[in-house]
């Protein structure tokens, strides 16, 4: 008898992990759409990402209230950069931020107007400035004004 | 009953069961085929229009909440350089969250190189992300499941899930993984899932200005981003792996790693 001792103790100590694996583990977890090797998993996750904040709102969430902004910038060469790329994402604006911190630093043009004369990249066709010679330290909004992106006013 | 009785009624009835059975089959209400629509997300890179400027990493950085100020990231940008030499350099400043504003090339540890204009045979910039592989290798060494393929294809983590042992990290050939620097646990593209399953482009697509960035369904065939993968010659990382990369790039070159 002594030697079945043993086995009763793993069978219950067995018994009781599949109990409490039974209560830990999501009953959605398990394998789904793309089989056991790729979809093994918690099915509700799926909806835990897809409900993530949307920050980055894009133009057409700009244009109503700041028609005469959209409208200089849509006849300007800068139409094909998003309002966000420099006014940030415009989260529940304007109820949440109310303001938008925007960015004016000398940095933020030197993303596309660094002349970098690279052949096979359109970066090279960017009408770009030497940035340690072209008013170095100076902030380019003093005389460019980026909306109308065109030559210093 | 006799026997033949029997077997009569049996046969009778399975054969109305599985005559039942394959008229639902074929017979399906079209609505619900409406709702299962295929959809395989895909990716397009054109490394002739980047210009390098890194609004993609900056939009990415600020809609995922990863810290702006931390050196990782879902995407970044590389940059590369080769002489007439044949010499090959190539960076990425801080995953180039702030673009490429100097012709100088970061060596690392503090070393520049400034390569003269007429040494340079060519250069050119390679967006990076996620290729959410049709068979992720990230995925099978997961020893816990927190991490999956969905069935539009996409690899996602589940964050409650994953115990941050980092065996995806080093499973993944392209570095795309890395521990998220506040909630300590794997973090990774996902072309941003919240975003394109409510029809919004992700965000570095909608920051890119020069349309270097797109993404469409492999499975709708007048998708324009998959005219573009079927009928144009495109082609991927590191198809030698076998994990069956779904970014396509227009412009790869043999020195991109």
């Amino acid at each position: 008898m002594h030697v079945f001792r043993p086995l009763i103790v793993v069978l219950a100590l067995a018994g009781t992990i599949l109990i409490v694996r039974n209560f830990i583990v999501p009953s959605d977890f398990g394998v789904h759409e793309s089989g056991y090797m790729y979809g093994w998993y918690r099915k509700s996750n799926e909806g835990e990402w897809k409900a993530v904040k949307v920050k980055y709102q894009g133009k057409e969430y700009c244009q109503d209230c700041h028609a005469e902004s959209d409208q200089q910038v849509r006849s300007s060469r800068h139409n094909l950069i998003e309002c966000e790329n420099c006014h940030g994402p415009a989260l529940e604006h304007p109820s949440n931020p109310a303001k938008l911190a925007i960015d004016r630093g000398r940095e933020l043009c030197l993303r596309c107007h660094t002349h970098l004369a690279y052949p096979t990249s359109k970066r090279s066709e960017i009408s770009g400035i030497d940035a340690e010679s072209h008013n170095p330290g100076g902030d380019c909004v003093g005389c460019h004004n980026p909306h109308q992106a065109s030559k210093p006013h | 009953m006799t026997r033949r009785d029997f077997f009569k009624h049996t046969l009778k009835g399975l054969g109305g069961i599985v005559l039942a059975q394959g008229l639902g089959e074929i017979f399906r209400p079209v609505a619900g085929q409406a709702s299962l629509k295929p959809v395989r997300w895909v990716f397009l890179v054109d490394t002739y229009k980047c210009i390098g400027c890194g609004f993609c990493v900056k939009a990415c950085k600020l809609e995922n909440e990863i810290p702006f100020e931390a050196n990782v990231s879902r995407t970044w940008v590389e940059r590369y350089v080769v002489t007439k030499e044949r010499k090959v350099f190539a960076d990425t400043p801080k995953e180039a969250r702030n673009g490429f504003t100097t012709g100088k090339v970061d060596l690392g540890m503090g070393r520049y190189r400034d390569i003269k204009n007429n040494e340079i045979e060519k250069a050119f910039f390679v967006p990076k992300l996620c290729n959410q592989c049709d068979k992720p290798p990230c995925v099978q060494v997961c020893p816990v499941g927190a991490t999956y393929k969905t069935g539009d294809g996409i690899t996602l983590v589940d964050r409650e899930w994953c115990i941050g042992c980092g065996y995806c990290i080093m499973a993944c050939p392209y570095g795309m993984r890395f521990i998220h620097p506040v909630i300590h646990v794997a973090e990774k593209c996902n072309f941003c899932y919240h975003r394109i399953t409510q029809g919004k482009k992700p965000a570095c697509v909608l920051a890119c200005p020069v349309s270097a960035r797109r993404i469409g369904n492999l499975k709708d065939a007048v998708d324009p981003v998959s005219k573009v993968i079927l009928t144009q010659r495109v082609e991927t990382h590191k198809g030698e792996y076998g994990t069956k990369p779904q970014v396509y790039y227009i412009g790869l070159s043999v020195e991109v790693r």
